[in-house]
């Protein structure tokens, strides 16, 4: 067959052994778990298609305070399929950041983090962080009203940070506020430096997928003790069902863009004040809201940079979770640790459905 | 401590408790100024009613209804005191007073006229820019008609009291109660404040014109202007009102019996004839204008962009004003100078609109074949899956 000519071509100059391990004996463990591990692949397969998608804007979007609103504008309005390209861009941007977050609490409700697997922990959380900033800085580029007021709300919070706050606020903003020179930024940030760290971070993590292989929750691995766990092939079986939910996920993008297209809404005025009940993009609402409740002051400090510290406590604590759950290192049940991965999924689904229900809210 | 509020605020009597409850609010209080700076007295005098009312010691005691104004312009008509407060503040209040209705009917004798509290409050007055003051904009025309509504009062004086009725209808009292327009008119845009005159029959256009220069211009420029004045007719008045001016709307020129037009002018004549010419073109305008933006909120709400559309439409909007505002003129050719282009650029939006709808529906039609496509890969997959399942792959 002409495709094995061809792979035999390849073999003659360079090593595909990788790449036939992989495709031939690399198996997937098949549990009540199994579930979870598609979705990683979906986060992939959502920031594959923010790559095309991407790459095709640049072909028309200026990074001007003066141009970028009315560049999406034509780009909406003038260019072929331009706005199933755009909201196809902002949707998936939104469903990456779902899928990712299941991602995130599956592996860490089936400790999937614990030892061999740190480093692809470690990796995975440097990821999230990245795709919580691609969404930050994209944000901003259309240069619209809710786009500008939300960036000003954003690097603020940045700005309260304790000793490096002042800085980090005119790192990020370019200057004492949201300008054009903001928008430059964010766009440098969101096409070639975010871009460039993901390439490096996730060719990374998913090299350590591969040379380890899934992980088993450890109730099935004791389980197995019993009775063997059941495999199935890497390809084409698995392989084949991560197709069949890409293309779930690519006819739920197509019905959102087509039904629901993303809004472009007015132009940014900088001297028009914030609209009444400005809030972040859904991802960032349970911390604004947490910072809305917080008082001015607790006790001799000031309450936001609690909340601030708050969250980066936090972060820093997923991190080093693998490090700090030593149970689990051992094999051993970490109930508490489960109880806490729980408690922090019920927090950030409680504080986002109070951040769009509660008074003032809307 | 201060003798005259130590000793006033326990008084049983009420009215001369009162000014003790009431000075908490006063803007003279805030500036520093107290009981003895207007009524004269000892402050220090504490228990001796003799000593703190000395006349000796400047002690006015209560003014005579008659003296308020030069009680109050004491001061207020002292321009070297009053700079220490307000280097910008007028002094001549009180001059510009005795020029009113109500300064001219004080001196004659009748008590019965405002004075200075009748519209400042005593002991709580206000600053100008407090939204609580009796003469804040949007609280002035209550101040007026305490007096001014009340039939009783005004009987002796033989002047309408429906006022406040009439003017809670127009669109000046709309635009400053419910959009907050401080800048709206109210009763002293018109009549003045502490000069309070009505304006007469030849001089109310002067008055509108503070704000509606442009419309002014041409009404000077129409054959109306000189057709008003011979009949001794105000302008501006004779066809929006005066208390009541509502928004005008373009049936003002449909030459009824019940127009405006029709108070000169004979039914069939010429004139209304014109009138009813410049209506259709004003009515064509804002129907276009209307099936533009009707049909680009459809398009909007299906989710379709129509920032352009919008914005171009925004010349057709602007060329309506221009034309309503030109009808004062009362030349056809102008106005339809304005219309006709603005009529064409209003047909232009309806189409891109309708465009928009078509595009919309295209976009729906792509979708659900797309739909139909993944559909079948899904079915594919589905029974592959199945395949490489059977033939053992799954352990």
């Amino acid at each position: 067959m002409r495709v094995n000519r061809i792979i035999g071509w390849i073999e003659e100059r360079i090593d595909l052994s990788g790449v036939k391990h992989l495709l031939q004996e690399k198996v997937v463990p098949v549990h009540h778990h199994t579930i979870w591990y598609y979705f990683g692949g979906m986060t992939l397969f959502l920031f594959v298609i923010q790559v095309v998608t991407g790459i095709l804007l640049t072909f028309y979007y200026r990074p001007s305070a003066e141009e970028a609103y009315e560049s999406v504008q034509f780009l909406m309005t003038d260019v072929q399929f331009g706005w199933l390209v755009r909201s196809i861009h902002s949707w998936s941007a939104n469903l990456m950041v779902a899928t990712m977050m299941i991602h995130l609490f599956s592996v860490y409700l089936t400790q999937a983090y614990r030892k061999p697997r740190e480093l692809t922990w470690v990796t995975g959380m440097l990821l999230f962080g990245i795709v919580l900033t691609f969404g930050f800085s994209g944000y901003l580029l259309p240069w619209n009203v809710l786009a500008y007021f939300a960036t000003k709300v954003g690097t603020n919070v940045a700005g309260v940070v304790p000793i490096v706050g002042r800085a980090l606020l005119r790192f990020l903003r370019g200057g004492d506020d949201v300008t054009g020179a903001t928008l430059s930024r964010f766009y440098g940030l969101h096409i070639a430096i975010l871009p460039l760290l993901t390439t490096l971070i996730l060719g990374l993590h998913l090299f350590l997928v591969q040379q380890q292989g899934m992980s088993v929750p450890p109730d099935v691995e004791r389980a197995s003790a019993q009775q063997p766990i059941r495999t199935m092939p890497f390809a084409p079986n698995f392989l084949l069902r991560d197709l069949f939910g890409w293309f779930v996920a690519l006819g739920v993008l197509a019905a959102l863009a087509a039904i629901y297209p993303w809004e472009l809404g007015q132009k940014a005025d900088p001297f028009a004040s914030a609209p009444a009940g400005i809030r972040p993009e859904w991802y960032f609402v349970f911390m604004f809201q947490t910072l809305k409740y917080i008082p001015a002051r607790v006790g001799p400090f000031d309450g936001e940079v609690l909340g601030v510290m708050g969250f980066g406590i936090g972060g820093l604590f997923l991190l080093l979770v693998p490090f700090l759950d030593k149970r689990a290192a051992r094999g051993e049940p970490s109930p508490l640790f489960r109880w806490i991965g729980i408690g922090i999924i019920l927090y950030i689904a409680v504080f986002t459905a109070l951040g769009y229900l509660a008074p003032g809210g809307k | 401590m201060h003798a005259c509020i130590d000793c006033h605020k326990g008084l049983e009597e009420e009215r001369l408790s009162r000014p003790v409850k009431k000075i908490a609010n006063d803007y003279h209080m805030v500036r520093g100024l107290k009981c003895q700076d207007c009524h004269g007295g000892d402050h220090t005098a504490f228990d001796n009613k003799e000593a703190s009312h000395s006349r000796a010691k400047g002690f006015l005691g209560k003014p005579k209804r008659q003296d308020i104004p030069a009680f109050c312009g004491k001061c207020h008509s002292d321009p070297r005191y009053m700079r220490k407060f307000n280097p910008k503040i007028r002094t001549d209040q009180v001059k510009e007073y005795y020029t009113s209705v109500h300064g001219k009917k004080l001196r004659e004798g009748d008590k019965n006229v405002a004075v200075c509290i009748s519209c400042h409050d005593v002991h709580a007055i206000r600053a100008i820019k407090d939204e609580a003051a009796w003469t804040y904009p949007i609280k002035v025309a209550e101040t007026c008609t305490r007096c001014h509504a009340d039939a009783k009062y005004m009987k002796a004086y033989k002047i309408p009291t429906d006022q406040l009725k009439n003017y809670k209808k127009s669109i000046h009292y709309e635009v400053l109660t419910k959009k907050g327009d401080i800048s709206a008119p109210t009763c002293p845009s018109c009549h003045g404040n502490h000069g309070a005159t009505p304006p007469g029959v030849d001089s109310v256009a002067n008055v509108c014109s503070n704000c509606h220069a442009a419309t002014a211009e041409l009404f000077a420029k129409s054959a109306h202007e000189e057709a008003f004045s011979d009949l001794g007719q105000p302008a501006c008045v004779t066809c929006h009102g005066n208390h009541d001016v509502l928004k005008p709307s373009d049936e003002l020129l449909a030459g009824g019996k019940d127009t405006p037009c029709a108070t000169c002018h004979e039914v069939n004549s010429s004139e209304l004839k014109k009138a009813n010419e410049i209506r259709t073109h004003l009515q064509d305008l804002a129907k276009g204008i209307d099936r533009a933006e009707a049909i680009l909120t459809r398009a909007e709400h299906a989710g379709m962009e129509v920032g352009p559309p919008r914005f171009e439409l925004i010349e057709a909007k602007d060329a309506l004003i221009k034309a309503r505002a030109e009808t004062h003129l009362v030349k056809v050719k102008r106005i339809k100078t304005l219309t006709d282009p603005a009529v064409v650029i209003a047909e232009k939006t309806v189409k891109k609109g309708q465009e928009l709808m078509v595009q919309l529906q295209f976009r729906r039609k792509w979708l659900a074949a797309s739909l139909l496509g993944i559909a079948a890969v899904l079915v594919g997959l589905f029974f592959k899956i199945r395949e490489v399942d059977r033939r053992g792959g799954s352990g």
